[in-house]
């Protein structure tokens, strides 16, 4: 066996052979490329919370795309200029999974003509449903709903003398995913509260995309800093982010 | 007088307690954070993933980065930690969080709440709060003791979809505080100045008044 190993470290053709290789390295260096095999129908997740952490250009590259029905997951669906709400206006969503769908107009308009079907789903259940997802758990018991809207149609089983609803975890055709830093592996570091859904959201893709502010070499990212391994990242790009505050609120120094 | 704004905020920081952590919901209870006596350590949880959220910063402090549950930009108190959304809801679904104040359309007898929808008019999302009245133990629900139309929101049984299922204990409104027991409301304290004539009248539950009710201490 090390003969063989030899062999082929001294055979002239490896070093060409290494040239095409990728191994580890997920960095792709265009949107086309990074949202590529992305059809009609298909289930996206999206990390963010309001628009802080969310991966702003692979949503405006869905939206070039043109790509339609799509099954959204997600705690909010932007607003109306931003994030995942400029997908409204072309009808691109089919389908929103979120906590919460306030402060967008076009949103509301679509779910009360009933062009949009909505699912609204508890925050928590729906960060749960995500890393269930991702950690290959079917589905789990919570107290979160019960004897609400959201138990509707689900089993409701007494664990310890309090009810529980059966939750099924949620898996996305593609996971879209913001993150501050990352290596070529594809190891993720978030920054502050722009973290939110994001972690979760990057295990529960088949093709889990993340974009981010800087990339490094591997090894320059602190083994015990990382949040997100990056086993579970496919295709990572570099962007650079608008960043909207919904609510800018300040105090003035005293 | 019925309670302000500022006072229901107030009477909600006198159930504070030195080393708790607390979510606090959008609206009066956000205004809680103001009034957290002075010989007290209180850690504020923002579901968004924030555990020690400080005070609004200042124009050069913003950070895009760094919001809470309300998409409003805040700061890190010292101590302070960060986590993602699965975390933010097993502390919360856990029973970790000492108190949580939120508001509400409607509670009933059976501690029953309704704050996140009213069917054809307001759909915007339970957001996290089914969630933490499903999860926390030690809840105050703030709000008006009747809408503008003198409709009881304190009633025998919700007319709205629920948000959670025989959780609420404690309704503080800006005209009584009172406890939820025994399917029935139990008057502990009036607001200043308002007779328990007027809460009864606008109370439709049932409502057990002690001879004697405290008004409330600023």
């Amino acid at each position: 066996m090390i003969d063989a190993a030899t062999q082929v470290f001294n055979n002239d053709s490896f070093n060409e052979s290494e040239n095409t290789m990728t191994g580890f390295n997920k960095v792709v260096t265009s949107y086309e490329e990074a949202m590529a095999g992305l059809e009609d129908n298909m289930t996206i997740i999206a990390g963010g919370f309001g628009l802080c952490g969310i991966p702003e250009n692979l949503i405006k590259e869905i939206k070039n795309k043109g790509t339609k029905g799509l099954t959204i997951v997600s705690n909010n669906c932007g607003t109306t200029a931003h994030g995942l709400g400029i997908l409204l206006p072309e009808k691109q969503i089919k389908k929103m999974v979120a906590s919460y769908v306030g402060e967008n107009d076009e949103f509301e308009r679509q779910m009360m003509s009933g062009e949009l079907d909505v699912e609204l789903t508890p925050q928590g259940t729906l960060a749960e449903k995500m890393r269930a997802g991702g950690a290959g758990i079917p589905a789990f018991y919570t107290a979160t709903g019960v004897g609400t809207p959201v138990a509707e149609g689900k089993e409701v089983r007494e664990i310890k003398g309090r009810e529980y609803l059966l939750e099924e975890s949620i898996k996305g055709d593609f996971a879209i995913v913001k993150a501050w830093k990352a290596d070529t592996f594809g190891n993720l570091v978030f920054r502050k509260t722009a973290r939110n859904f994001n972690p979760m959201a990057a295990t529960a893709g088949k093709i889990t995309v993340v974009e981010v502010e800087k990339i490094v070499e591997p090894g320059q990212l602190d083994p015990d800093e990382i949040h997100t391994p990056g086993i579970y990242v496919n295709r990572l790009i570099k962007g650079s982010f608008e960043k909207i505050i919904e609510q800018r609120t300040v105090r003035h120094p005293s | 007088m019925a309670l302000s704004r500022e006072q229901l905020a107030q009477r909600v920081a006198q159930e504070l307690q030195d080393g708790y952590y607390v979510n606090l919901g959008i609206g009066i209870p956000t205004l809680v954070a103001n009034y957290v006596p002075q010989n007290m350590e209180v850690m504020l949880q923002s579901e968004n993933g924030l555990l020690g959220m400080g005070q609004f910063p200042t124009e050069s402090e913003i950070d895009a980065d760094l919001i809470n549950a309300g998409k409003q930009t805040v700061t890190m108190a010292t101590g302070a930690s960060i986590f993602d959304s699965a975390e933010s809801f097993a502390m919360i679904r856990g029973g970790h969080v000492d108190l949580t104040v939120l508001g509400a359309f409607e509670v009933d007898v059976q501690g029953n709440i309704a704050s996140y929808m009213i069917p054809g008019k307001l759909i915007k999302g339970m957001g996290g709060a089914m969630d933490l009245v499903a999860g926390a133990d030690n809840i105050i629900v703030t709000m008006t003791h009747a809408s503008k139309h003198g409709d009881s929101k304190l009633l025998t049984e919700c007319s709205l979809p629920l948000t959670g299922k025989g959780c609420i204990k404690k309704v503080l409104t800006d005209l009584a505080f009172i406890e939820i027991k025994d399917n029935k409301f139990h008057l502990l304290e009036r607001a200043p100045g308002v007779s328990i004539e007027e809460i009864i009248k606008l109370t439709a539950g049932e409502m057990v008044v002690p001879e004697y009710v405290p008004e409330m201490q600023f």
